[in-house]
């Protein structure tokens, strides 16, 4: 089943630089993995980034924050979009 | 929010609007009575002070305590060459008193903290975020719920732009989004992130056109959205957020008082002794001293000047490349600033390396102490 997980540049360029990766999955947590076993440092920014206490990036699945919608463990159809949104402060 | 009498100048300017049946006179005279505070006067902070003093927004706070640099000119719009040098606020009135003479600007010349925050944000009707860092964002975030004031939000980072409304009655926080902000060196932001010119534009115009519709009780705002900016790919995605139960600003209401928070720039503590000064650098090098200079800001900024005889391992690939960083001499590490190279000299510290010495305020102060051939980025 292929998902798209949306990468944001700060963490794109711990994942080849790219900001769009189509992977096999499902569950959102399975789509994340896909990643995180190509690109290790992406997946150790990712665990460190969504640590309790330290959560500056939000995962969604489509539009939905996935915490609302059961967590990483939510299931994906094929075509669903996993973001994983991260805390910007530039202005 | 009051409302204030229009003179016939004012009609004449605000025209276009008050013909808008969403807007009208009504509308127009609302926005004259309304007071929007702007914390920053910088990219983001530049087109919506100037789209909201056009648009006739009567009482504008301004909020910042930087200078005009020459740096800041690709991005905030609000200032002028000739304004290199002047306060940041200076320049700022001047040049909305000279687009709309029928707007009053408040200045707060001061860096928002815990302590002065809630005194400042009371009594506007609309915050608009367009600060640099995320202690004074999540500052806001925090005031604003606190006095029920709400937040325009907006941030950029390269090419990527988010847009919000916070702290509304009924709608989500900046904390219901991210809990808590990054710790410090997780997020590029002081000194390597860069940014597109025209996207604090985009991203302004936005939280702009946000607060005139919060200011008149027009159409949808984004509350309880966000708004995703990529100016790479030109796309722009709505996503829910939802009001947390558990955000200890707007859920819970754990956060009754407001903390300054040191992320960004703060660094990790360097041990005693590991500083170097520009000068003694300068000096160890004309006495000939062996030492191996290392400089961990990312290629392009190598591109654009390096001190001579460095060599570059990016922060983020230093871990991976100790092998070319060697143990047996001296090694004195740089960056942009002093704040990246401090992190690469407790990494190395960490990694068993006993030599090692961060060189303060960084290519800058080189270039501005040493050798003024160095352009400045």
């Amino acid at each position: 089943m292929a998902i798209t997980v949306n990468i944001p540049a700060l963490l794109a360029r711990h994942a080849g630089g790219q900001r769009q990766h189509v992977v096999a999955g499902t569950t959102v947590r399975e789509a994340i993995d896909q990643v995180t076993r190509d690109y290790p440092e992406f997946g150790k920014r990712f665990t460190e980034a969504t640590l309790p206490g330290n959560e500056f990036v939000t995962v969604y699945l489509n539009d939905e924050d996935a915490r609302f919608a059961g967590g990483l463990d939510t299931p994906v159809k094929a075509g669903d979009d996993v973001s994983i949104v991260s805390a910007i402060a530039g202005g | 929010m009051t409302t204030a009498t229009l003179s016939p100048p004012e009609l004449v300017r605000y025209s276009r609007h008050v013909i808008l049946p969403e807007v009208g006179l009504a509308g127009q005279q609302r926005l004259k009575g309304s007071r929007v505070l702007i914390v920053g006067c910088g990219g983001l902070g530049s087109p919506v002070a100037l789209y909201l003093a056009a648009a006739g927004v009567g009482h504008l706070g301004l909020v910042d305590f930087d200078q005009v640099d020459a740096s800041n000119l690709q991005r905030q719009i609000l200032h002028s060459t000739s304004a290199i040098g002047q306060s940041k606020l200076d320049s700022a009135e001047a040049r909305l008193l000279n687009l709309n003479p029928y707007v009053k600007v408040e200045r707060y010349e001061t860096r928002l903290v815990a302590a002065n925050a809630l005194e400042i944000i009371q009594g506007y009707d609309v915050v608009v975020d367009g600060t640099d860092n995320f202690s004074t964002r999540y500052l806001v975030n925090d005031a604003c719920v606190i006095l029920g004031v709400p937040n325009a939000y907006g941030s950029i980072y390269r090419f990527e732009g988010q847009a919000s409304v916070f702290a509304t009655k009924d709608g989500p926080c900046y904390r219901c989004l991210f809990r808590q902000p990054p710790p410090a060196g997780a997020v590029p932001n002081c000194a390597e992130g860069g940014v597109l010119g025209v996207l604090p534009g985009l991203v302004g115009t936005i939280q702009a056109t946000e607060a005139i519709k919060l200011l008149l009780g027009i159409g949808r705002p984004l509350i309880g959205e966000l708004l995703l900016v990529d100016a790479l790919d030109m796309e722009f995605r709505r996503l829910k957020v939802r009001k947390d139960p558990e955000c200890p600003a707007c859920g819970t209401r754990e956060i009754q008082e407001l903390q300054d928070l040191e992320v960004e720039c703060a660094v990790p503590e360097v041990k005693k002794g590991w500083d170097i000064s520009v000068l003694e650098l300068a000096e160890r090098r004309r006495a000939g001293r062996d030492l191996f200079l290392l400089d961990v800001r990312e290629p392009h900024e190598w591109e654009i000047g390096r001190i001579e005889g460095a060599e570059l391992v990016p922060l983020g690939e230093l871990l991976r490349s100790l092998d070319r960083v060697p143990r047996d001499r001296d090694v004195v590490v740089y960056c942009k600033g002093g704040a990246r190279s401090a992190q690469a000299a407790h990494l190395l510290g960490e990694a068993g390396y006993l030599r090692v010495e961060n060189l303060l305020g960084g290519i800058l102060a080189w270039g501005a102490e040493i050798d003024p051939t160095l352009p400045r980025y």
